[in-house]
């Protein structure tokens, strides 16, 4: 026990020394809340667009100028030709281009119908899609607002409810998948290398000629991490809940209970890697290609695993951390109890049994 | 020029003796094409989606035909009622349940408009949700026109403004389109940035630096000697992402190649530096990936390659100003997809250019001192 404690207190110093580990470590979730929290929403604001106005009439004006001065637009340029729209679309100083024909106000009043043009540039998908809605709501409301009639009461109306997250910020979305990543970083990455390295420098051949056994010697190796590992989910708990008040609706004590046991599973893993590769490069690619990739692609952290080819979502199944975000998710957001999310502690349970016995059978073999 | 050789030559037999490295250099390529590619789309094909219909009229079951119509929807069995609905949704059975109040024919047999209805979405996945609400809105919006409505005499306004939406370079909104372009930018800057300050930073590791430093190389000799080799890898990454990309995913490739790699070239020396940078900052390995990916993450993130810029505020586009992806992926989409020329791009020259040559100076000035 004694040994224990004095290996631990090697492998602290050890980790404090490298502060430039450290500081990313809590650096990494702190500019990941922010950046995803303050940059990434789905209103489109400031589409760039170009109009072109062809009858150049009082209506006409008046919807450009209606669209130069809403939030959702920027008129970037006031064309006088088709011609000059592909240029424009080409330096990407344009996202659409808005053509009124012409004669249009006396189109409108005379045939009561008159059209407008939209061009969008669709390599982004999305945006193209969006700037086309907005357009298209931004002139029926120009239309009941010209005609001065009282406004009509629409057909139907949809009254929609975003459960969980109302207001979809999209901090809260983040949160459980940023935990995870640091989780994965940290237990997965950090150990392995830590391990591989006493190895390529042969210091693991002192430390086992040492009368330390060679379980306290992994015991040792991974509690700073774990402990390392909690304070950190800790940290990015509260700067979640402090800056974005990402919620936790479900019990604090099955949050920790599911990270605590990721947390081990993540460490077995990654002693799981130490034990089985010989020099740091590859025990930093294996970690980066095989765990960093599917944490944040596969495991429905940014992107939704339904959306996915089928043979992708067949490789997510078997990713840990799909289960982690997932349970995170249910507790954090949706307040699922710990007997509704047992599917998801079965599976991290049995993958945590399958990686300790491998390992346990690999070390022996290795380090003995 | 002798001795850059000689170091160029050096690092390339380092680079292919290194078991890690060409699988590296060969698979990453690959899996990302592969994996990222179809990993990252928020293109619907899939919204499971279920109704709870209390009116059971003809009204409703048009709307349920439309959805069940259009290719973005599984229609799921009716749920009896909303708290079952909830139950589905909270299982994850189901994303978006869609409630279709009573007497909802009857209120618009006696028009009694607006006639309302509920969309219940799952929004754990904020991004998600908000696409497929639109998708679902965008049907409803076409219901509007449907003879059913004519039929039953909604009154028509009186004038009517068409707008007819066209879309270019793109107009079958094909994602992967829209994601092999920054997938390619990823593979580039990834090697350039990532193994260029991991290959200064392993001599420094392992010592020999020190060695390398008592010979007459001179230290610009040395920079370039050891950066150069990473230049052509990255490059010819580019070459086999963009032939992927070409047979796998049929990209267009409309615009110059050689203007393509001509602004490549001048964004990897960029890069180079950035990691030459780095490397001047760290003492081992663990430390430079570490950094790297700090660096690398945050810049990805603001670029533009996951979410489109539009939806970022003022002040994150100001930043982007210095950040060379943001740059680089603009181009990228510009050149390959829209068939942008030179100058079309030249602003993002040159702005690629003044923050090389910063960024230059910046690392072999450190580079020096360190060393000195």
């Amino acid at each position: 026990m004694w040994n224990l404690k004095a290996f631990i207190k090697k492998e602290f110093l050890h980790i404090s020394r490298d502060w430039r580990t450290l500081v990313v470590l809590f650096a990494i979730p702190a500019v990941q809340l922010i950046v995803f929290g303050y940059a990434i929403s789905n209103d489109l604001k400031y589409i760039s667009i170009g109009i072109l106005d062809k009858s150049k009439d009082e209506i006409s004006r008046k919807l450009v100028a209606k669209l130069a001065f809403s939030d959702f637009f920027k008129l970037n340029a006031l064309l006088n030709e088709e011609s000059e729209i592909e240029a424009l679309f080409k330096n990407g100083s344009i996202k659409e281009a808005i053509i009124i024909e012409q004669n249009f106000s006396k189109k409108l009043i005379r045939e009561g119908k008159a059209n407008i043009q939209l061009i969008a540039d669709a390599t982004e998908p999305n945006t193209a899609n969006m700037a086309v809605n907005y357009t298209n709501a931004m002139i029926n409301s120009f239309l009941t607002e010209i005609n001065k009639q009282p406004i009509q009461s629409p057909l139907f109306i949809t009254e929609v409810k975003m459960l969980y997250n109302p207001t979809l910020k999209a901090s809260w979305m983040f949160v459980p998948g940023i935990i995870a990543l640091i989780l994965t970083l940290i237990s997965v990455m950090l150990t392995s290398v830590s391990i591989v390295k006493e190895k390529e420098f042969g210091s693991m051949e002192l430390l086992l000629v040492t009368p330390l056994k060679p379980v306290t010697i992994m015991v040792g190796k991974v509690i700073p991490y774990f402990i390392l590992s909690i304070f950190n989910i800790t940290f990015i708990f509260l700067l979640g809940y402090l800056l974005f008040n990402v919620p936790v609706v479900g019990s604090i004590l099955t949050l920790y209970f599911i990270s605590l046991l990721y947390i081990i599973l993540a460490l077995t893993i990654g002693i799981f890697i130490s034990v089985s590769v010989s020099n740091q490069q590859i025990a930093m690619m294996i970690s980066l290609v095989a765990l960093m990739l599917p944490t944040i692609l596969l495991s429905g952290f940014i992107f939704p695993i339904e959306n996915m080819p089928k043979w992708l979502q067949v490789l997510s199944a078997i990713m840990p951390p799909r289960y982690f975000i997932d349970a995170l998710r249910g507790i954090m957001l949706k307040g699922n109890s710990f007997a509704e999310l047992w599917k998801d502690f079965a599976v991290i349970i049995s993958m945590l049994l399958f990686f300790i016995i491998v390992s346990i059978k690999k070390y022996k073999s290795r380090l003995m | 020029m002798r001795v850059i050789l000689f170091i160029m030559q050096k690092e390339f037999i380092q680079v292919f003796r290194n078991r890690m490295m060409l699988p590296i250099l060969f698979m990453l390529p690959i899996v990302q094409l592969l994996i990222l590619v179809n990993a990252a789309t928020y293109e619907m094909k899939n919204i499971r989606i279920a109704f709870v219909d209390y009116d059971h009229s003809t009204l409703s079951k048009h709307f349920i035909s439309k959805i069940k119509g259009s290719n973005y929807f599984i229609v799921g069995d009716n749920q009896p009622s909303v708290s079952n609905a909830l139950k589905a949704i909270d299982e994850n059975k189901v994303t978006a349940v869609i409630v279709i109040p009573k007497e909802f024919e009857k209120r618009l047999k006696t028009n009694s408009f607006p006639l309302k209805i509920q969309v219940l979405i799952d929004a754990i996945n904020s991004v998600n949700a908000t696409i497929s609400y639109s998708y679902i809105n965008q049907i409803f919006l076409s219901i509007k026109n449907d003879n059913f409505f004519v039929k039953q005499k909604f009154i028509q306004p009186a004038q009517i403004i068409n707008v007819i939406p066209r879309y270019r370079y793109n107009a079958d909104f094909d994602y992967k389109k829209y994601m092999v372009p920054g997938v390619l930018v990823m593979l580039v800057t990834l090697i350039s940035f990532m193994l260029g300050a991991l290959n200064i930073v392993r001599e420094k590791e392992v010592g020999t630096i020190e060695q390398l430093n008592v010979t007459p190389i001179k230290n610009y000799q040395f920079i370039i000697g050891k950066l150069l080799p990473f230049w052509f890898l990255a490059l010819l990454e580019l070459a086999l992402g963009l032939t992927i990309g070409k047979l796998v995913y049929n990209i267009p490739l409309v615009g110059s190649l050689t203007l393509l790699f001509a602004f490549t070239s001048v964004y990897i020396i960029l890069l180079l530096s950035m990691g030459l940078f780095v490397s001047t900052l760290v003492d081992n390995q663990q430390q430079a990936t570490l950094v790297s990916f700090f660096f690398l993450m945050v810049f990805i993130l603001l670029s533009g390659l996951f979410t489109s810029l539009e939806s970022m505020p003022r002040w994150i586009q100001y930043i982007n100003k210095i950040n060379p992806l943001a740059y680089y992926v603009a181009v990228m989409r510009m050149i390959l997809l829209k068939g942008s020329r030179f100058i079309n791009i030249l602003p993002h020259f040159i702005a690629v250019c003044i923050l090389m040559i910063f960024m230059m100076g910046l690392a072999v000035f450190k580079y020096r001192k360190t060393i000195g």
